[in-house]
């Protein structure tokens, strides 16, 4: 079946309605407005105001109170429009979410879902742009998860309402208009897994989300020059599947890191440090990454293309690695 | 008759201003999020024209009104929305973005609510140095759910800071209807439980708008410590670009734009002033936006080698 990324988490969200009566969906805007970035268009009609529930502006109250009603019973999804806003509900991720089971001595799990969008791309500038998933892979006791593929978009929200633990989902706004087949039995994925989506045997790529469609095009033109590369997908932010990259690493030797993050203090840190704590002697080079670069995302085109990983830089990180410059 | 004037100008700058926005818009001259402030020029007019040069302004994502009636140069409000050099915040902001510190605006803020606890601190420091300055603080409605809203209305009272929140009822928050945000309806009243001085105001008349802004500056400048107007507005167009307004019917938009504040204030104005007069100011403003516009597009944009300008001070400690 054709579908979009869009379409595709819609109808992971109406399943998972349909699935369980503990479902709901909360949010600004999620209901009569049809969703910021119109995933939820149509949800309304078919689910009633009880179960597609718009919230006030009000951040911290609802997934606050999304927390809650997960402590006592419910299996809630908020939205929350993008990571630039969660910002005001960082307080209740971190400390309830995130806490609670371990600070109640395991007396009080929450199984939250907690969906928003991140990323750049669309010249929005610096307070809608943000890419602050690593932020929140930072956070023990949340799950983070990156969909970057229609399979993904579909499958991963049931697994993480069954997960007993608050499961973070970002959405690149880049994604979601993304179109393709999916097959008509597609449904709950595993979220344990990082993916190899291209194989290759010259150098490791490693991504997720918005980034990975750069790194696929980054690996295309890699093989018209002769290097075949491996694009590995994270898909799960936390807990890290560091197998899967190390293995690969293991193999090609070398390793380009590509993140829409900022690169100080980041995610792509964390994974260039596995690999130097796991597999330093199998490496023929050192391991690169390829950041937005360390500004506040700015609206004017060219500067925020030249902000962010783009395939000509991601494929000039691995030649060198390659090549040694 | 001056005053009105000057009003009517400001009114129909900001109107056509932004029409041509949408135009622009339309050929992907101007990108990323457009929030159009048409119906709503009442409340910039009127409460920018009571303001002094060294007061301050707290804008939010719908914040072209603001920044033109404060004296913001169009030249560089337009050049920012082309993304040029020459914008006023370098073409690094767009739209939602604009600052001028020349003209004491600090800025356009894309956070919901996020512009409150600014005003209340520009408040302070005119308190701390003894300046008796106005913060002029515009907000919508549904920003009044945000926690920023209660904590700083509190603050503000408490430390009676010389604030003016200006909160701009235009009856939706994106696709969402005043009722479905607030279990209580009176904005006015929720603001003065907090202890401040507080009244709700017919944003569609600029007149109306303007005496209350004057009243309230002076109760501030006197030491009366914060007020707040609920200034009862409405959004002609969509809440951006994007939307489609599925929320609302088209019967409702119709019925507010009978109030158009540009008409309502013409209508005062008669008969003394006639069409010939109207057409001058219209001419005048069409030539200002043109070159506005000309000289967008000719400007040059930002050398990408000082993207990383900025991001922290050029000064060194
Ligand atoms: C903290 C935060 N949450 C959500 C948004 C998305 N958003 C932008 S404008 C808006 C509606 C705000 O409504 P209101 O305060 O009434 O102002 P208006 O747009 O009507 O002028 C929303 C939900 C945001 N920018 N910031
Ligand atoms: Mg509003």
């Amino acid at each position: 079946m054709k579908t979009t990324y869009r379409e595709a988490l819609r109808e992971a969200i109406r399943d998972a309605m349909n699935r369980d009566d503990r479902v709901f969906l909360m949010g600004e805007d999620v209901g009569s407005y049809g969703g910021c970035y119109a995933v939820s268009l149509g949800l309304l009609e078919e689910f009633g105001p009880e179960r597609i529930r718009d919230t006030p502006l009000s951040e911290s109250a609802f997934v606050g109170a999304g927390i809650g009603a997960a402590l006592n019973g419910m299996r809630p999804i908020v939205e929350v429009m993008t990571v630039n806003f969660s910002l005001l509900a960082l307080d209740q991720i971190l400390n309830n979410a995130a806490t609670l089971l371990h600070m109640s001595g395991g007396q009080f799990p929450v199984p939250v879902v907690i969906r928003m969008t991140t990323g750049a791309g669309r010249q929005l500038a610096a307070q809608h742009s943000h890419s602050l998933e690593g932020w929140y892979a930072h956070i023990p006791g949340l799950r983070v998860l990156a969909p970057a593929t229609l399979e993904d978009a579909r499958g991963m929200l049931w697994p993480a309402l069954c997960d007993p633990d608050p499961v973070l989902i970002f959405e690149h706004n880049a994604l979601y208009n993304l179109s393709g087949e999916l097959a008509d039995d597609a449904g709950p994925v595993d979220l344990t897994r990082a993916a190899v989506r291209r194989p290759g045997t010259d150098v490791t790529l490693i991504t997720y989300g918005g980034s990975l469609a750069k790194t696929l095009t980054a690996a295309d033109e890699l093989a018209a020059d002769g290097i075949d590369a491996e694009v590995i997908d994270l898909r799960t932010l936390r807990p890290l599947d560091a197998d899967t990259f190390l293995e690969s690493v293991r193999r090609t030797h070398r390793a380009v890191v590509v993140d829409e993050g900022w690169r100080s203090g980041s995610l792509s840190a964390e994974i260039a440090a596995r690999i130097a704590e796991e597999a330093l002697y199998e490496l023929d080079a050192p391991v690169r990454r390829v950041c937005s670069a360390e500004v506040p995302i700015p609206y004017a085109k060219h500067l925020e293309e030249a902000a962010l990983p783009q395939p000509a830089s991601i494929a000039a990180a691995a030649r060198e690695v390659v090549r040694g410059g | 008759m001056k005053e009105h004037l000057d009003l009517l100008r400001e009114m129909v700058r900001i109107r056509r201003f932004e029409e041509r926005c949408a135009e622009l818009y339309s050929s992907a001259q101007i990108r990323g999020f457009l929030h159009l402030y048409v119906g709503e020029e009442a409340v910039a007019a009127g409460v920018v024209s009571e303001l002094d040069p060294q007061d301050a302004v707290v804008s939010t994502y719908r914040d072209h009104g603001h920044a033109l009636a404060r004296g913001v140069p169009m030249d560089a409000v337009m050049a920012e929305m082309f993304g040029k050099v020459t914008g006023c915040s370098r073409g690094r902001g767009g739209s939602m973005h604009l600052f001028d510190a020349s003209h004491r605006f600090f800025g356009g803020n894309a956070i919901v609510g996020g512009g409150l606890p600014v005003a209340a601190g520009l408040a302070l420091a005119h308190v701390m140095r003894g300046e008796p300055r106005v913060v002029a603080c515009f907000f919508g409605e549904g920003a009044a759910a945000e926690g920023e809203f209660h904590e700083v209305l509190n603050l503000a009272a408490l430390w009676r800071l010389p604030v003016l929140f200006c909160c701009e009822n235009n009856m939706y928050a994106m696709g969402t209807a005043f009722a479905k945000e607030h279990a209580a309806g009176d904005l006015a009243l929720r603001a003065s439980s907090y202890g401040l001085a507080a009244w709700s105001v017919d944003g569609m008349d600029v007149l109306a708008v303007k005496e209350s802004a004057r009243r309230a500056t002076e109760s501030i400048r006197a030491g009366g410590g914060p007020c707040l107007l609920e200034l009862r507005t409405y959004r002609f167009r969509a809440h951006s670009m994007y939307d489609p307004e599925r929320y609302r019917e088209k019967a409702e938009v119709t019925q507010w734009r009978h109030l158009d504040p540009i008409d309502r204030l013409v209508e005062v104005m008669r008969p003394e002033f006639t069409d010939d007069e109207l057409g001058a100011i219209e001419a005048e403003v069409s030539v200002e936006i043109d070159h506005a516009v000309a000289t967008a597009e000719t400007a040059d944009l930002e050398p990408v080698t000082d993207l990383t300008r900025f991001v922290t001070s050029e000064v060194s400690p």
